[in-house]
């Protein structure tokens, strides 16, 4: 088991080496626009070359590389192109804001779709049916439209809550609160929908086993053998599900920050896509790709000791 | 005596891994002779048909079929006769290709030798159905419409596609129902009378192995512990865990049955 | 001479060619997504014909136009037509979907076909490779890359194929995986096919609906992300792209929150209606499978069984009266068990013999309440300790199961619990239905298992069903099932996937177990020869009816029935032995 998690950690950093490899390359290595894009389309040669050398960019990739990992291994991503701040610090500004709506998100979207996914697996019925209808719709609606329907409905014309903004936690709890209400509904949304999907058809499998004919032989209650049995072994299915939502829910806060205006990491990505801040777009997919990695270390970790041919080796 | 020999099994060592499946196993099959394999689940028997088979891993040792040596060599590189050699698998449920129409399974293997073209192949298709007495019509048809004993027949059909000398048949009748099992060993006896094909036929049923064999060898932990005529190994077994497998399956009579339990129940107080 | 296919539960199988279009738009829901995708392909390829305006034409007056004003849907904050730009939308729409989902298959299909084929090292680096993809955030990606790839949506959407192509290659390596080792794979390498060939012939046809089903899946979602990152302002502003209409109408929220509701609609009825197809083919493929699991509620039998309720002989443990099992089929209900009755003593072992399909499985699961869902007693009593277990509850069974009516299974290791400890699954139904403590139902546990002859019973407690053989599990199986010394043993195969020797010992051990307990056993088996071992009588059944009753002796020594004399005569029994002649070389035909 110990071997297990060493294994997977190691995996996760050569992970994040890649990675940001590869991104640098991709990134730095097509920045010959850069400059011009910057400066705008009337610079002249000489500004582009000065500013290309002002930023590095006329060094070799792999200098370049090996210096932005030199720094990025101390803590120091450098500077934005396109204002006067410092990467790190700008991103551990933005960073609580994101994890707040992701962490709320993906917790309610757990707990619903946990519940529903149960009720409808055992229920069956008609509850199964509305799940099922409301999966669809709820993968088929983009969650910025919904989020754009919420804000008419509820910030414009009942105008129970704000449209935009975010207020911290440390400043007013109730203000955070009410400030993550529409946008946490709106990312949720179409994640409780496929999750609950996935964790019905794990109950449904899980339920379908011989073992399960055989424990209700013995005559264990119908509520243990669902919670109990069929739960632990629907377990891995469900976090799948988490870990493949977590990652989804990133990305789809950069939408939603943008309609509500909350100054979190996705609004800066878009932001930095459109201004071409290219050290800032390599330092937030660096940090994000971070959290993905602990996050699924951490589910495969807990999968692993679920599972007892892994655990007992 | 000196008969000339289809398969020439020597010393035929596997391993999985660390793991020792098959130990110096040396067994021969003569021309048109069935060669009962018996084993409990873990002796080594279904490895040692698929070695024979080239599906299977051999660690050293020599397969001689017509005495050219085919160990290791994978299907698709064997030439003359030992392209020939054909398989009956356990499960008819899942030995045929369920999205495929009898006539596609049974002309794959002669096209796929290049015997023939898909449209010359497919009028053998009505001889080989013949062959295991089944309609015509079945050519058109899907294997799930068929019952196991059925779909056990096509696999045969498809076996006998090659014209082969020898078909190596792994637990063949083990799924089907009792009254099908019957039909399908008759079958299998006469088809081997008819076109003289031999038969290594894999079993973990003494009484199977018995109705159809000429010659039984015994297995154990991947080694073969006793090889000889088939009356003898069934009936009057030589080495003690042959014996032990023999009396530990019932028969349909109780008093022979009590009888067999005491004496099985005295071989285990000795050992 | 073609029988007449009496397996009751066939196996899912991979649809046949023809039906399968059809079959899909018989399904009301696969009908709705075919039209609706085929008016979004229309009005891509019919747009100019269908678009009332030019999509692009600006026309100041119209600046936020309500609905009706001259335009059909009204105007967006530049005055242009929102109908004609839905429509000219469907275009960027559908080639970006088309981008995705073809770089997407392309890549993770044919990684998945030879990762999963050939497996081993192909496999662990094509794995950890598309893991790594498969952790980046797709929008953050596509936003971080854009302008590396020269602001084009196009190519964000091939970059975006990349990112999906994992979904792929993780569905194709897992079904060429469970396909590998089919045995008609084995068949196939036997006749000597190349892997290739393999590969086109078998493995595909078995992928192709699931890949078929997640396409419609990813170009759904391709569709929404395109949208949102239009919506961002990627892109090029002079195309008509419904995303770009979206931010349109979200810059004039607060003065035409109308102008949100089509952009949203078309692209919500398209995703919908690719889910609703993906779905439709998803159900024609389980069509054979069976309903999803549900609580069995015992619809009761007749109400008049009751004043029945004592049997004449006290000494009659179990009495079952023209028991009639069902399952629906159709409207109707397709009977399985079609009139049965048995009596069974106290101490009595009932043999009950027959072939697959002959009902006897269901007839044990009858008398236990646990059929298969949708199952039900339709007619007749079973009798059983003062009551009839026919019109009982779901409560009341559950008050006799494991305390007066115990169940072995024929599979062992699929009836344990993997997740749980032996031991655990020893104690927790004794604490339930004995209602003693933990500690006292661990002692009476490790008492059990050293009974039916485990060596180390401490250690076998301690222990997970993977870490014991077949047989220890079977006699696990056992112990839990006497464990609350019932009255009634019901026995499924229960040595039929065991090897012979241990099938010898388990028999030993039900026998002298039905000795101390006194217990009555019913032994469902096709085998005479355990029933000749260890039942006093047997029951043969046939189509769901049982066609003779007697002591074994009699049975074996005269059978009545002729199909009783059918199947003894099926019994192999030790006759002559075949004698080998030596052949001449067969010709090859």
């Amino acid at each position: 088991m110990v071997r297990y998690m060493a294994r997977r950690v190691a995996s996760g950093v050569f992970l994040l080496f890649s990675i940001s490899i590869l991104t640098f390359a991709l990134m730095f290595g097509s920045t010959k626009n850069v400059a011009s894009n910057l400066l705008g389309e009337s610079a002249s040669q000489e500004q582009i070359a000065a500013l290309n050398h002002e930023l590095g960019l006329d060094r070799p990739l792999t200098t370049q590389y090996l210096d932005w990992l030199r720094g990025a291994l101390r803590g120091d991503l450098g500077k934005s192109w396109t204002s006067n701040v410092r990467i790190g610090e700008e991103l551990q500004r933005r960073l609580p804001v994101t994890l707040s709506i992701v962490v709320v998100s993906i917790a309610l979207m757990t707990v619903l779709a946990a519940l529903l996914g149960i009720a409808a697996a055992v229920r069956g019925g008609w509850l199964d049916r509305v799940i099922q209808v409301g999966s669809v719709v709820g993968f088929a609606m983009p969650n910025f439209w919904l989020a754009l329907l919420l804000v008419i409905f509820f910030a414009i014309n009942l105008r129970w809550l704000p449209a935009t903004g975010y207020v911290s936690i440390t400043a007013s709890p109730q203000a955070w609160a009410a400030s993550l209400v529409l946008p946490v509904l709106a990312l949720a949304f179409s994640g409780i929908a496929s999750a609950s999907q996935q964790v019905r058809g794990a109950i449904i499998d899980a339920l379908r086993q011989d073992y399960v004919r055989t424990l209700r032989a013995r005559g264990v209650s119908r509520r243990s053998i669902l919670f109990r049995h069929a739960l632990r072994n629907a377990m891995p299915a469900a976090l799948t599900v988490l870990s493949v939502q977590f990652i989804a829910l990133l990305g789809g806060a950069a939408i939603i920050e943008r309609v509500f205006a909350i100054p979190g990491m996705g609004s800066l990505t878009v932001t930095s896509a459109l201004g071409g801040d290219v050290p800032m777009l390599m330092g937030i997919v660096v940090t994000l790709v971070v959290l993905v990695i602990l996050v699924n270390v951490a589910i495969d970790v807990i999968n692993a000791w679920v599972n007892p041919k892994v655990r007992i080796s | 005596m000196d008969e000339p020999v289809l398969v020439d099994c020597r010393d035929v060592d596997t391993f999985f891994g660390t793991h020792h499946v098959l130990k110096r196993v040396s067994l021969t099959i003569r021309y048109g002779e069935t060669v009962g394999l018996v084993g409990e689940s873990g002796s080594g028997k279904t490895t040692l048909g698929r070695a024979i088979l080239g599906i299977g891993p051999v660690s050293s040792g020599r397969i001689l079929f017509e005495g050219v040596d085919i160990a290791g060599v994978p299907p698709r590189e064997r030439r003359g006769n030992a392209a020939a050699i054909q398989a009956v698998f356990q499960d008819p449920y899942t030995s045929l290709n369920p999205s495929m129409t009898i006539e596609d399974i049974l002309t794959e293997p002669i096209v796929a030798r290049g015997m023939a073209t898909r449209a010359e192949a497919a009028t053998r298709v009505r001889a080989l159905l013949d062959q295991v007495a089944l309609p015509v019509d079945a050519a058109g048809r899907y294997p799930r419409e068929f019952s196991g004993g059925q779909r056990q027949r096509i696999a045969i059909a498809r076996a006998l596609g090659l014209s082969p000398r020898l078909i190596v048949c792994d637990e063949p009748v083990s799924a089907l129902d009792l009254s099908t099992q019957a039909r399908v060993l008759d079958l299998f006896v006469e088809i081997q009378e008819r076109t003289g094909v031999a038969y290594l036929f894999v079993s973990h049923d003494l009484a199977v192995v018995r109705h159809i064999s000429h010659r039984v060898a015994v297995m154990r932990g991947g080694e073969i512990v006793e090889f000889g005529e088939c009356d003898q190994v069934t009936a009057r077994p030589r080495h003690d865990y042959t014996r032990r497998l023999l009396l530990a399956a019932p028969v349909a009579d109780p008093d022979r049955q009590a009888a067999r339990r005491a004496e099985l129940r005295a071989m285990s107080m000795k050992a | 001479m073609s029988e007449v296919n009496s397996v009751p539960l066939a196996p899912p199988t991979a649809p046949g060619r023809e039906h399968f279009v059809r079959s899909v738009l018989l399904n009301p829901l696969g009908l709705a997504a075919v039209v609706i995708l085929v008016v979004v392909v229309a009005a891509a390829v019919f747009a100019p014909l269908l678009a009332p305006f030019d999509a692009t034409a600006v026309r100041i007056f119209k600046v936020n136009a309500l609905p009706g004003e001259g335009y059909l849907l009204g105007g967006d904050g530049a005055g242009r037509d929102i109908l004609s730009r839905l429509i000219y939308g469907t275009r960027n729409t559908l080639l970006g979907a088309l981008t995705v989902v073809v770089v997407a298959c392309a890549i993770g299909v044919t990684a998945g076909l030879f990762a999963g084929y050939y497996g081993r090292r192909l496999d662990l680096v094509a794995s950890w490779i598309f893991d790594a993809l498969m952790a980046l955030p797709a929008i953050i990606v596509l936003l971080a890359l854009y302008q590396s790839l020269g602001s084009s949506i196009y190519l964000s959407m091939v970059v975006f194929g990349v990112l999906l192509s994992p979904g792929f290659y993780r569905l194709t390596r897992n079904l060429v995986q469970n396909v590998k080792h089919e045995l008609y794979i084995d068949a196939a390498r036997v006749s000597g096919l190349s892997d290739l060939r393999i590969m086109r012939r078998h493995i595909l046809l078995v992928i192709r609906a699931p890949v078929v089903i997640q396409i419609a899946i990813v170009a759904g979602v391709a569709i929404v992300i395109q949208a949102g990152l239009e919506f961002l302002g990627l892109g090029d502003p002079s195309v008509p792209t419904w995303g770009g209409m979206l931010q349109d109408a979200f810059q004039n929220i607060y003065v035409t929150p109308l102008s949100l509701i089509w952009p949203g609609v078309a692209i919500g009825l398209t995703v919908m209606a690719f889910v609703l197809l993906a779905n439709a083919i998803r159900d024609r493929m389980q069509s054979g499978g069976a309903a999803p699991a549900r609580a069995v509620r015992r619809e009761p039998a007749r109400s008049g069984s009751s004043a029945m309720a004592a049997p004449a002989d006290p000494d009659i443990v179990l009495d079952v009266r023209d028991l009639v099992v069902g399952y629906p089929d159709g409207g109707r209900d397709r009977e399985v068990v079609t009139g049965v009755s048995l009596q069974l003593r106290r101490g009595e072992g009932l043999g009950l013999v027959g072939e697959s399909g002959s009902g006897k499985t269901q007839t044990a699961f009858a008398i236990l309440g646990l059929l298969s869902p949708g199952g039900r007693i339709l007619r007749g009593s079973i009798l059983f300790g003062g009551r009839d277990l026919a019109g009982l509850p779901e409560a009341g069974m559950r008050e006799l199961r494991g305390r007066r009516i115990a169940y072995i299974p024929q599979e062992p290791m699929s009836n344990l619990d993997p997740s749980f400890r032996i031991g655990f699954q020893l104690v927790e139904p004794m604490v339930t239905v004995l209602g003693i403590s933990r500690a006292e139902a661990k002692a009476r546990a490790l008492r059990l298992l050293a009974r039916v002859g485990m060596p180390d019973p401490e250690r076998t407690f301690r222990s997970y069903p993977h870490q014991i053989s077949g047989g220890m599990a079977q006699r696990v199986l056992i112990a839990g099932a006497i464990a609350c010394n019932p009255d009634l043993l019901i026995a499924d195969e229960p040595t039929t996937a065991l090897d012979v020797t241990v099938q010898a010992e388990v028999l030993d051990l039900l026998r002298d177990l039905q000795a101390e307990f006194n217990m009555s056993m019913i032994l469902v088996t096709h085998n005479f020869g355990v029933v000749a071992d260890i039942c006093h009588r047997v029951a043969v059944m046939k189509d769901g009816a049982i066609v003779e009753t007697n002591e074994v002796r009699e049975l074996f020594a005269k059978p009545r029935h002729q199909y009783t004399r059918m199947l003894l005569d099926a019994v192999l029994e030790d006759g002559d032995t075949r004698a080998y002649t030596p052949r001449a070389l067969p010709e090859v035909a």
